[in-house]
């Protein structure tokens, strides 16, 4: 019988022969990284281990985003732990304010994740990767720990299910409708444990920015990871970027899945995620209406140029509703550069827009958009759960940047083609 | 090892930003962790909880964010144990890697009320409910993962292998 893609990554990174679901291997890791929550618990147990050096000096990557530029001084002092590290070990991926990014969307971007690789991040939305064909998992502090001590991770081998997408995509559906969508007829739990493995024409036609921002949140449907077989565009982008010479697999046209869910593209209209799960997901029609106080353009979801292009063509000319703060936070300093240069900073700005160096800030509720009791924002973020952004009692509705940007003009969660 | 202790339950899919927000995520003492714990769901509940005690919570506990600070705060705030319909899997190998005993079991999940006494033996994977007067006996643990919990947690294990390779070389 065939294997999948994540079978086929898996041999190639173990020394068990003829893998079998549910088989626990020692797996080889091409790339590991940590940033500024997830780093300094993992330093202090590696300094613990006896480890004298990490497994690989070009391998390991320390990115302070999370709380970052420092928030405060507690934030300050957990950012001062991962530049010391990197300074005491020699760490060449540490990326400094000013060159770092949102770590999912800058490692793909440096060409330091690649296509084939067994990729471990100490952060749940390490699956991102998998959108360049790699088998990239989020872990916890200490299996970092133990990643970077060791150069391999302990893990079991996950059955895959299929996901194959057809029909032709409506007017501003893009990658994070297709996977709301996905998540809200599978539900938070619908691949726990598993990996998804979206394919199909649909797939095959999406540019890389929205194939990442559909395998970023394979995590909210509880999966291992998200993983799209590499193609013409993934190599398109690699060219240029690539670190490392990479290997690309394919699955087998007669591998097993533990599922197969076929998904007519050609019904789903824009979708919006209500709180506080994000499989609440309801297509536009159903959702317009709801009055926001915020709206957030950014993340590791949707921080990267393709989706400020997408904001800035509905803001262009604009302005941004009275009662309402739009912040938006290009996930990488080329993503903002290259947003500056193509004069969609300044179509922001002058819609009455405020934009922010990249950080995960609001996301997670840290810092740069904090919503207070009672309050409501649009995001193009993925988690809504209670307390996400802020306040217990606040709301988090989940979009597309396009979503997001049209209801920022209108006060209330609404549709592009309601903006004049 | 045996615990026993008092059950405390929980609904399906609680998140890792409920048990530990993200606002408190600028410190990984587990101390200052456990002051949080649970702290938007219930304000009260480090407050009721004592030291020993048990969760058994509903389908997907700690889906989410990977922070390891989600098993370290419920552990310093006393939990001893969490039973839980099923895991969401970055928690699981978490929970694991700290030593925090965790099990899966939708029987007792949906038999076992809150102020219930549960004594639990990890190694063996029984766990007896007293005021019920029910036993079960659930599935072991992969060999490779009761050797890492044999061991004391992941950091051990890193230990063990780390003096395995520099005698090899």
């Amino acid at each position: 019988m065939g294997k999948t893609i994540v079978e086929k990554i898996l041999s190639a990174h173990t020394d068990t022969d003829n893998l079998r679901i549910g088989d626990i291997i020692k797996a080889r890791v091409d790339f590991t990284f940590a940033n500024d929550i997830t780093a300094p618990i993992a330093l202090k147990y590696f300094k613990e281990s006896g480890a004298r050096q990490v497994f690989d000096k070009k391998r390991v990557g320390l990115i302070p985003d999370h709380f970052a530029p420092n928030k405060d001084i507690k934030s300050a002092e957990q950012c001062k732990l991962l530049k010391e590290f990197a300074q005491e070990y020699e760490i060449e991926n540490y990326f400094e304010i000013g060159k770092m990014g949102i770590e999912h969307a800058l490692l793909p971007e440096k060409g330091l994740v690649l296509p084939g690789d067994v990729v471990v991040g100490a952060d749940s939305h390490t699956d991102t990767s998998g959108a360049l064909g790699a088998f990239a998992i989020g872990v916890g502090s200490t299996d970092f720990a133990a990643v970077i001590a060791l150069g391999e991770i302990w893990l079991k081998v996950p059955p895959t299910i299929k996901f194959i997408y057809s029909g032709k995509l409506n007017k501003w559906v893009g990658g994070k409708d297709l996977i709301l969508y996905t998540i809200s007829k599978i539900g938070v739990d619908g691949a726990n444990y598993k990996v998804m493995e979206f394919s199909g024409e649909v797939i095959k036609g999406l540019s890389m920015d929205n194939r990442f921002t559909m395998c970023n949140m394979a995590i909210e449907a509880g999966a291992k990871t998200g993983i799209i077989e590499p193609d013409e565009i993934t190599l398109a982008y690699l060219k240029g970027r690539a670190k490392r010479p990479y290997q690309i697999y394919k699955s087998d046209i007669d591998a097993h899945y533990e599922k197969i869910i076929e998904i007519d593209v050609s019904k789903i209209e824009p979708q919006v995620a209500f709180p506080h799960l994000p499989e609440n997901a309801k297509p536009i029609s159903k959702a317009k209406g709801v009055k926001i106080d915020q709206s957030i353009i950014g993340s590791c979801t949707n921080g990267r140029i393709e989706d400020l292009r997408i904001a800035a063509e509905i803001l262009k000319g604009q302005q941004v509703h009275p009662e309402v703060r739009l912040i938006i936070i290009p996930a990488t300093q080329d993503i903002y550069l290259q947003a500056l240069r193509e004069g969609l900073i300044e179509i922001f700005i002058t819609a009455g827009g405020a934009v922010s160096t990249p950080t995960c800030g609001p996301c997670l509720g840290g810092y740069m958009g904090i919503l207070a009791k009672g309050e409501r924002a649009i995001s193009t973020t993925n988690r809504n759960f209670v307390g996400r952004m802020g306040h217990p009692e606040s709301e988090v509705y989940l979009a597309s940047p396009a979503l997001a940007a049209a209801s920022a003009i209108l006060g209330r969660i609404a549709s592009p083609e309601e903006v004049k | 090892m045996i615990i026993k202790g008092k059950v405390w339950k929980f609904k399906d899919n609680i998140d890792t930003d409920v048990i530990i927000p993200a606002r408190y995520l600028n410190t990984s003492d587990p101390k200052e962790l456990a002051l949080h714990c649970m702290e938007d769901y219930d304000s009260e509940f480090v407050k009721k909880i004592n030291q020993g005690d048990i969760i058994v919570a509903g389908k997907n506990f700690g889906c989410g964010s990977s922070r390891e600070h989600a098993p370290i705060a419920l552990k310093s705030a006393g939990v001893s144990c969490i039973i839980a319909r099923s895991f969401a899997r970055i928690f699981f190998r978490n929970a694991i890697n700290i030593g925090l005993p965790i099990f899966e079991s939708e029987e007792i999940a949906d038999q076992c009320s809150e102020g219930d006494f549960l004594k639990v033996d990890t190694a063996r994977g029984m766990i007896e409910n007293i005021n019920k007067d029910r036993a079960y006996k659930l599935n072991p643990l992969p060999a490779f993962i009761q050797n890492i919990i044999s061991l004391g947690g992941l950091r051990e294990y890193v230990k063990e292998e780390l003096k395995r390779r520099e005698k090899n070389v």
